[in-house]
């Protein structure tokens, strides 16, 4: 448990009784203002609010999720973040990695909640189920929305870790049968910084939260809600693959020729076009790889309703019309078939029911051709 | 003595610019399906040469964006004239939703479904311009032409240079991400598909059925009208005279 009587220090204390010598702080501010991609004039900024500014509060909440976001950013590469971020802010409350448990554990969320009222920031992973009147996510008796809805009252600013918490993703994927949903379906009085991704790159969830500690305010955001600095550009864009697709080189197999060479896999269903991320640009586990480096498309992980949006390997989705149920060509091609067909009916029909106009015109006009005079 | 025909007069119908609007558009959107097909699922092609040395696919995304450019431009000319051009060239043509364009509706309905032939050929009756129903599908397709262009957009907006595509990126966050804005996309371009083959196919039907340079009028600007609707509108004209001194509609040109 954090004792009330640190809560004045300031990051750069907090670091350097870690044991880390300033040359170490300055690395790693150097480190998670290019990540964050801020000017390196802004590099100075950053170091200062690390040592003025006392530790932000935050309150990690942990609903429908499988702990991945979590995971994924314990693991960012540099040793400061897990040490020290991690550690020093969100301290006050997140059920997996906290020492304190049940009532004791509850207990410091409220007391937190109590004295940095309109002061802290909310961190939630995991989507909220509203169906059963949300009986399917309880913590500590309390259904997941009534915990939402009571932290967020107070909260700063509200940081939505995941796809989960963004979009709802696998909980909310059809059917749905808790009635997942996002928490800007729950909660929409306060600033919500979407960070989708299953899970987001740990660099990126290190950057988002120094930036907010740094800077005082939310990162720039897009129309979705999502920091500009990492998800401006589709994962296609940044892909180091790209120079393949616009030669037109395509895997069209994982075990084909085109796939050993390290084709583009676009037609073997990466989603990398229409997704928006960072990961052709930072990579995962120290910049080491990610998914279309190791041979596997991009599954859309950052993108909306991505478990639905059509299959992991092909590029087209298909849709239930009716009864019948196919992709737009094969539609289309239902569709083409029956235009074809039914004007080839009318055709015929013509013939038939205009016979009478027909036949007029033709006696007509032929006539008029016998009477004319010239070649 | 030859049989009693029908007397016609030439009449100029299609404007200059809306023939090019016609065209080119034809062909932008022959060029859009074409790559458009190719973009949703490329041949997959072997080859020894370095990927630096090639570049086809780029191109094909490249005519497609030209041809998108295109469509757009001569879209904007036609809705231009929509309002400068002639009275089958505005803009109220394409909103038949009066009890009498209702009507007119139906009767090209009833003529086309075989519930109805024209009593005398000629069509004398018969619209001049777009008649109803083709009015009302150009409509529909104009609208099935903005979902293209704003969803074209919004996919394109992420590498676009100018403010323009960029003005789209909100289509995503409304229909929920890209990859359904690429579904959309894909789905309503079989609407211009499936729309040409049965606009074509009118055209030559009625132009078959009725003679009166359908088709050619694309080419020429001029169609055929019975001499008598030409009378009947010139005493119109008397009557309103002044009104029309200046307008460029109608310009009944004789055949002799």
């Amino acid at each position: 448990m954090k004792s009330k009587d640190k809560v004045n220090e300031t990051y750069y204390t907090s670091i350097e009784r870690q044991g880390y010598n300033r040359r170490d702080f300055l690395k790693f501010v150097a480190y998670i203002g290019a990540y964050m991609g801020v000017q390196s004039s802004a590099i100075g900024q950053i170091t200062k609010a690390l040592e003025t500014t006392p530790r932000l509060p935050v309150i990690w909440e942990h609903f429908q999720e499988c702990t991945c976001c979590s995971e994924s950013f314990i693991r960012s590469d540099h040793p400061i973040v897990a040490d020290i971020i991690l550690d020093k802010i969100s301290l006050d409350y997140t059920l997996t990695l906290m020492a304190a448990s049940g009532h004791q554990a509850e207990a410091a969320k409220k007391a937190t909640m109590d004295k940095y009222k309109g002061e802290y920031i909310l961190c939630v992973e995991g989507s909220v189920p509203i169906g059963a009147d949300g009986n399917y996510c309880c913590i500590g008796g309390r259904s997941a929305v009534d915990i939402l809805k009571e932290s967020a009252a107070g909260a700063k600013a509200i940081i939505a870790w995941g796809s989960c918490a963004t979009t709802g993703c696998v909980q909310a994927a059809k059917p749905n049968p808790t009635g997942a949903v996002p928490i800007n379906k729950i909660i929409t009085d306060k600033p919500i910084i979407n960070v989708p991704g299953c899970p987001p790159i740990g660099e990126v969830m290190a950057g988002i939260i120094v930036h907010v500690v740094a800077f005082g305010k939310l990162p720039e955001l897009d129309s979705a809600g999502r920091p500009k600095a990492f998800y401006s550009k589709r994962v296609h864009d940044s892909c180091y693959r790209r120079p393949y697709f616009d030669a037109g080189l395509f895997a069209e197999n994982f075990d084909d020729e085109n796939a050993k060479k390290g084709y583009c896999l676009y037609k073997v269903g990466c989603k990398g076009p229409s997704t928006y991320n960072a990961c052709g640009n930072m990579k995962w586990n120290g910049g080491v790889s990610y998914p279309i480096q190791s041979g596997h498309g991009c599954l859309g992980c950052s993108a909306k309703d991505f478990w639905d949006a059509g299959s992991f390997y092909s590029r087209d989705a298909s849709v239930n019309a009716g009864s019948i149920e196919g992709n737009a060509d094969t539609l289309g091609k239902i569709a083409l078939g029956g235009v074809a067909a039914g004007i080839g009916t009318h055709a015929i029909l013509s013939n038939i029911s205009k016979r009478k106009e027909l036949k007029n015109r033709i006696t007509q006009a032929t006539e008029n051709e016998k009477h004319l005079d010239d070649l | 003595m030859p049989t009693k025909t029908n007397d016609y007069k030439r009449a100029y119908i299609w404007q200059l610019p809306i023939r090019i609007f016609h065209w080119v558009n034809a062909w932008a959107i022959t060029g859009l399906v074409i790559t458009g097909f190719i973009i949703g699922d490329p041949p997959g092609i072997i080859s020894n040469k370095e990927a630096s040395g090639q570049f086809w696919f780029g191109y094909i995304r490249e005519i497609h964006f030209i041809c998108a450019y295109l469509l757009i431009a001569v879209m904007l000319l036609r809705v231009y004239f929509a309002f400068k051009g002639n009275k089958y060239a505005n803009w109220r043509v394409f909103f038949p939703f009066k009890k009498e364009g209702f009507k007119r509706m139906w009767h090209v309905i009833k003529y086309d479904i075989f519930l109805q032939n024209e009593e005398t050929q000629g069509s004398p009756t018969g619209a001049v311009g777009h008649n109803s129903v083709a009015a009302a599908s150009y409509l529909f397709m104009f609208l099935m032409a903005l979902i293209m262009i704003a969803t074209g957009f919004a996919m394109y907006a992420p590498n676009a240079t100018w403010f323009l595509p960029k003005m789209f990126d909100w289509v995503v966050t409304l229909v929920g991400g890209d990859f359904n804005v690429r579904i959309i996309h894909h789905f309503v371009s079989w609407t211009f598909i499936l729309f040409a083959i049965v606009h074509i196919y009118l055209v030559f039907f009625h132009d078959w059925l009725e003679g009166l340079g359908e088709t050619s009028a694309m080419v020429s600007g001029y169609k055929f009208v019975r001499t008598e609707r030409v009378k009947k509108e010139q005493e119109e004209n008397k009557l309103s005279e002044i009104e029309l001194t200046n307008q460029n509609s109608t310009q009944i040109k004789d055949i002799n």
